[in-house]
């Protein structure tokens, strides 16, 4: 094991190259580019044996990532917010193809407005795309997780896309102490990658046919349960991973101080960071508070959390992204999983284009939660350090 | 593996099986059913969405016997460049084709086709040019004919068919100086068999951009394609050359130039042009014989054309006014 001080995208980098992945279709988008940057110089420098293809659009690099796969190798990619949005059509490829490509996303804010800081809003609608998303909150779960994501990727009874969530910037260009396990220990825990279907010469198939309306519900149907069924291959593969290089993040759901907890928040990514020091204060002045912090999307871990949630009086979901006239996309999932609870739940959103996210305005929000323990809160979303006269 | 030089060396193999839901004298159909004969079972194909991919397999069924992937319409250099770097991997020797529409290709393909030329991808990418997005039920490309009807390049009372002239693909393929790139007609049988052949054998990328009428969509009948594509080749709508060591040569010439209105006759979709219109597409037809052919074939029909005289470029014509 070697201790390096490195980047969120050089953690990110430094997995891909450890799983041996074969095939890399990059384009650069602001903040990956330290991701596709670092790949390429490992190739270059003869340190991975892989292709590296330079493509002209993130369309075409989901459209070489879904071929590559296709033909039965080990294939990862990065992109960000707009680079995203771009691939869009083809990230609905990938799931109902079945095909396992690992992908990791610079989390930025995506359209007008613009900006290269972090929101949320590129990847939280990709997740109605079939994909597995993974949320990280520091550079070593980013590594820990790129490594697992291919494990759970190509786990025969899962056979979906995983993408990697990491916060621009605050994890992307922020260097953190990340320990870089043995290429040895990683090849034990990731064999190499054995596809179900795939392009071959030798035993010609044909996939992905046109598939008429006798069969597209059926089709869904099975890719929506294998999502869901993904959670049990997670488990295990955290487990595992723990067992041989003693690390573990959290599971579907990563609870801190959530015992005897009267009110929690749950938040994704960095946000998490944050709250923890808040919480810690809050703890220090008695209060019975707690934090949840969501690490996938999909599988969305609603059991799990409806178990998290049971001994609390409050709930508040905090949103670095908004769905224009509705919510949150967090406080939607969470609260669409809450139907029937009598929990007072309320939707907090701030940070968005790279604004900082600060212990004071969680404070504010706990302070929020804490309020719709005893008080129906004025309305059920908080845009909060809003700025002048709104 | 030995030459084929015509029809007589072609395997009566078929890698593209009858059963496919193609219109009777579909140009497309006839393109793949005999790319795919002469390409034979090492070839991994790909096909973007067009009418190919709704005539060729439908779930549970496929007339293609080799692979066969599809995913989108716009990326037929990517995907295929992935495929290939798969197989690459794998020590798998096969042909990957990509068999693209002029939509998906002089379109909204071309940004993946550059970009895998750029590469030199080792590729064969088959462009089946009917010269409109037919699939969706004929509407213009930047294929499409100067004056061609289209549903989206309507005749109305103000303006009649498509406005500009049929965009010239091979020119942006050959900027990219790749090993090999040909145009096929479906008419021209032994030049097909020989160029398809060639591209096989070769390595890098390789275009083959192959002329297939369309009964539907130029509305002529059925029994007529092969003639249709003969008459684009002698009135020059079509020109049959290829490209190598990065020189152009031609590999058939007309003995003499045909009038463009004895091919324009044939099919519904020209029926309203005006007699201006025929000539300015007379015109832009001669222009493109002297580049292609030069003088050392009879005169073509508009002998009054000095070349001098002609620019490429219509910057005053009435043609750029809308």
């Amino acid at each position: 094991m070697v201790v390096k001080v490195i980047s969120g995208d050089h953690a990110v980098a430094w997995a891909a190259r450890l799983a041996r992945v074969e095939v890399i279709p990059a384009f650069p988008i602001t903040p990956q580019t330290l991701i596709v940057e670092q790949l390429a110089e490992f190739v270059n420098n003869g340190e991975l044996d892989a292709d590296f293809i330079p493509v002209e659009s993130e369309h075409s690099v989901m459209s070489v990532a879904v071929g590559a796969s296709a033909g039965g190798v080990r294939t990862f990619t990065a992109t960000a917010s707009q680079g995203l949005a771009l691939m869009h059509e083809m990230l609905y490829a990938a799931p109902q193809i079945r095909l396992p490509v690992v992908m990791a996303n610079a989390n930025r804010s995506l359209g007008a407005a613009a900006g290269i800081w972090l929101e949320h809003n590129d990847s939280m609608p990709e997740r109605e795309s079939g994909w597995l998303q993974c949320y990280v909150e520091d550079n070593q779960e980013a590594l820990d997780m790129t490594l697992q994501a291919f494990r759970i990727a190509e786990d025969h009874r899962v056979m979906l896309p995983v993408m990697i969530c990491l916060d621009g910037f605050v994890l992307t260009h922020t260097v953190e102490r990340v320990e870089l396990p043995d290429q040895a220990m990683v090849d034990a825990f990731l064999p190499k990658f054995v596809p179900v279907n795939v392009l071959d010469p030798d035993d010609p198939v044909v996939m992905n046919p046109i598939c008429p309306p006798e069969y597209a519900t059926e089709m869904r149907y099975q890719l929506d349960r294998a999502i869901d069924s993904a959670k049990v291959v997670i488990k295990e593969v955290e487990i595992d991973f723990a067992k041989r290089f003693g690390r573990s993040h959290g599971g579907m759901l990563d609870l801190y101080r959530m015992d005897g907890a009267e009110y929690a928040l749950v938040a994704v990514g960095t946000a998490a960071t944050t709250s923890r020091l808040v919480v810690d204060k809050l703890r220090a002045e008695g209060k019975k508070v707690g934090l949840i912090r969501l690490r996938f999307m999909r599988p969305f871990p609603k059991e799990e959390l409806l178990e998290a949630v049971s001994g609390l009086r409050a709930l508040g979901v905090f949103d670095r992204s908004v769905a224009f006239n509705s919510y949150g996309p967090v406080f939607t999932e969470v609260r669409n999983a809450l139907y029937g609870s009598k929990l007072p739940i309320t939707d907090h959103i701030a940070g968005l284009g790279g604004r900082d996210l600060t212990p004071e305005t969680l404070g504010m929000a706990y302070r929020t939660i804490e309020d719709s323990m005893e008080h129906a809160p004025e309305r059920d979303v908080f845009w909060h350090d809003l700025r002048g006269d709104m | 593996m030995e030459e084929m030089h015509g029809l007589k060396d072609i395997k009566r193999n078929e890698f593209f099986v009858n059963g496919h839901g193609a219109c009777p004298g579909c140009g497309v159909a006839i393109a793949i059913k005999n790319v795919m004969r002469i390409l034979g079972p090492d070839a991994t194909v790909y096909v973007p969405a067009s009418c190919a991919v709704v005539f060729s397999a439908q779930y549970p069924s496929s007339s293609f016997r080799t692979p066969y992937f599809f995913t989108a319409f716009e990326n037929t250099g990517a995907v295929t460049t992935g495929i290939k770097a798969a197989y690459r991997r794998r020590g798998k020797k096969s042909l990957v084709v990509g068999i693209a529409g002029d939509g998906g290709t002089f379109d909204i393909g071309l940004q993946a086709l550059s970009s895998a030329l750029d590469r030199n991808e080792d590729i064969i990418y088959v462009c089946v040019d009917n010269e409109a997005f037919m699939n969706t039920g004929i509407q213009r490309s930047s294929a499409t004919p100067f004056g061609a009807w289209t549903t989206t390049s309507p005749v109305g009372s103000k303006v009649q068919g498509k406005r500009t002239f049929k965009k010239d693909l091979m020119k942006i393929v050959e900027a990219h100086d790749p090993p090999y790139a040909a145009t096929l007609s479906i008419a021209h049988f032994n030049d097909f068999v020989r160029k398809v052949d060639k591209a096989k054998q070769m390595s890098g990328f390789r275009f083959l951009h192959i002329l297939t009428p369309c009964v539907p969509g130029w509305k002529y009948e059925s029994a007529m394609s092969v003639e249709l594509a003969r008459l684009a080749v002698e009135t020059g709508m079509w020109t049959l050359f290829e490209y190598e060591e990065s020189e152009s040569r031609t590999t058939y010439k007309p003995k003499q130039m045909l009038p463009v209105s004895d091919y324009l006759r044939l099919q519904g979709r020209f029926r309203h042009m005006s007699d201006d219109d025929i000539r300015t597409l007379q015109r832009w037809l001669c222009q493109k014989w002297y580049q292609n052919y030069g003088h050392d074939i009879e005169e073509p029909v508009c002998a009054i054309f000095k070349p001098e005289e002609m620019k490429m470029h219509h910057d005053k014509d009435d043609l750029h006014v809308f």
